[in-house]
């Protein structure tokens, strides 16, 4: 099996059944795996913050959602993590690429990199970081503890852990 | 015809309906003068109304009328081309054109000026587009809602505020009570 349709297929055990996306270079896979599967409403957004909206109004109306995007959608989202996802209390896992970090070929996403987790941390927001292929396995138990305690999580998943598949 | 004019007006159109409202002065009026349960009002996030809305209205059957601003939809722009590649005829857009950024003191949007947003939003796919005068939107809502189409309803009307309290309801609250009266 492969590390996509491992991934989409915890998604789909906890009930996951709206997911919004904007791509990366390391989330081809999993966004394609999204797409083929009929359990899970697939709507790509134009903006992380706009997905997080679409996400908002499908917990609302019975759904549970995801959203999967790359970590420099972190400086995109923030006010809207904190006004809207934390505030109004809901449930949102954020499977996320974690660029910039080891083997990464553009320096460019070092930048917001070395951002990331402090910025996370700042949030309040509880973070895992998947970096050997077996991180995976705690990804059930992720998904579980988002919507038991409904707050944003975030799922940051690094070069290492992509190219162990 | 302002913004609460039309609220007014609209009331006991969207009194039974889910309704989504923009952050400010539009929620604020709205909760002052019809307050239910079907009502989920944004204390924050401009922008995300109509977004929250496409969300709601395509995880279940209800309608879902999203009561945005011109500025707000110039700051999420992003939304109208998902609103038009995601059809949900059970939703509605219902943004109200007052031309500013009335909430924060009535400047000027861009939208009350060269760009038409009933144009970009048909340029971005929305099939069914309806720019209409304040007089006109109870009318154009009421057809929105029996043809079972997905409509944006560009409503056009003047600049202006009256004084309202801002909410002090928690937000959990609103959004609990908010999602019982989906479920309901
Ligand atoms: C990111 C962000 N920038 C600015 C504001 C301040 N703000 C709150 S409401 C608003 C105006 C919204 O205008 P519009 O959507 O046209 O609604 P109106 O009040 O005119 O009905 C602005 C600029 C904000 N809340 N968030
Ligand atoms: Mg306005």
């Amino acid at each position: 099996m492969s590390i996509h349709t491992r991934i989409v297929d915890d998604l789909i055990a906890n009930d996951i059944s709206f997911v919004t996306t904007v791509p990366c270079k390391q989330l081809a896979g999993v966004i394609e795996e999204v797409e083929a599967r009929p359990e899970i409403a697939h709507v790509p957004a134009n903006k992380e913050d706009e997905g997080m909206g679409l996400c908002a109004g499908a917990y609302m109306g019975g759904k549970r959602p995801a959203i999967i995007m790359q970590n420099t959608a972190i400086g995109v989202t923030i006010n809207t993590l904190v006004t809207l996802t934390q505030f109004y209390r809901m449930p949102l896992p954020m499977l996320i690429s974690y660029r910039g970090e080891l083997r990464e070929p553009v320096a460019c996403q070092a930048e917001m990199a070395v951002h990331t987790k402090a910025l996370l941390n700042q949030l309040h927001i509880p973070t895992y970081h998947f970096h050997k292929e077996d991180d995976v396995e705690e990804l059930d138990a992720i998904l579980k503890y988002t919507f038991m305690c409904s707050k944003p999580v975030a799922i940051l998943t690094d070069a290492t852990f992509w190219g162990g598949y | 015809m302002i913004r609460s004019d039309i609220l007014r007006d609209i009331a006991p159109v969207i009194r039974d309906q889910l309704v989504i409202c923009n952050i400010g002065l539009p929620s604020q009026e709205l909760h002052m003068i019809d307050d239910q349960p079907t009502n989920f009002y944004m204390l924050g996030t401009m922008g995300l109304a109509s977004s929250i809305g496409l969300g709601l209205a395509l995880a279940q059957e209800k309608t879902v009328i999203s009561i945005d601003g011109d500025g707000s939809v110039l700051t999420n722009f992003g939304t109208l081309p998902t609103i038009a590649n995601n059809v949900a005829d059970n939703f509605i857009l219902l943004i109200i054109d007052n031309g500013s950024y009335g909430s924060t003191g009535d400047q000027p949007t861009y939208a009350g000026r060269k760009t038409s947003l009933a144009a970009v939003a048909t340029a971005c796919g929305c099939e069914t587009v309806a720019e209409c005068a304040a007089e006109e939107v109870k009318a154009t809502l009421e057809a929105a809602i029996a043809s079972a189409k997905m409509t944006v309803i560009v409503a056009k009307c003047e600049s202006g505020n009256i004084k309202v309290p801002v909410i002090t309801k928690d937000p959990v609250s609103i959004r609990d009570r908010f999602m019982e009266a989906v479920r309901g």
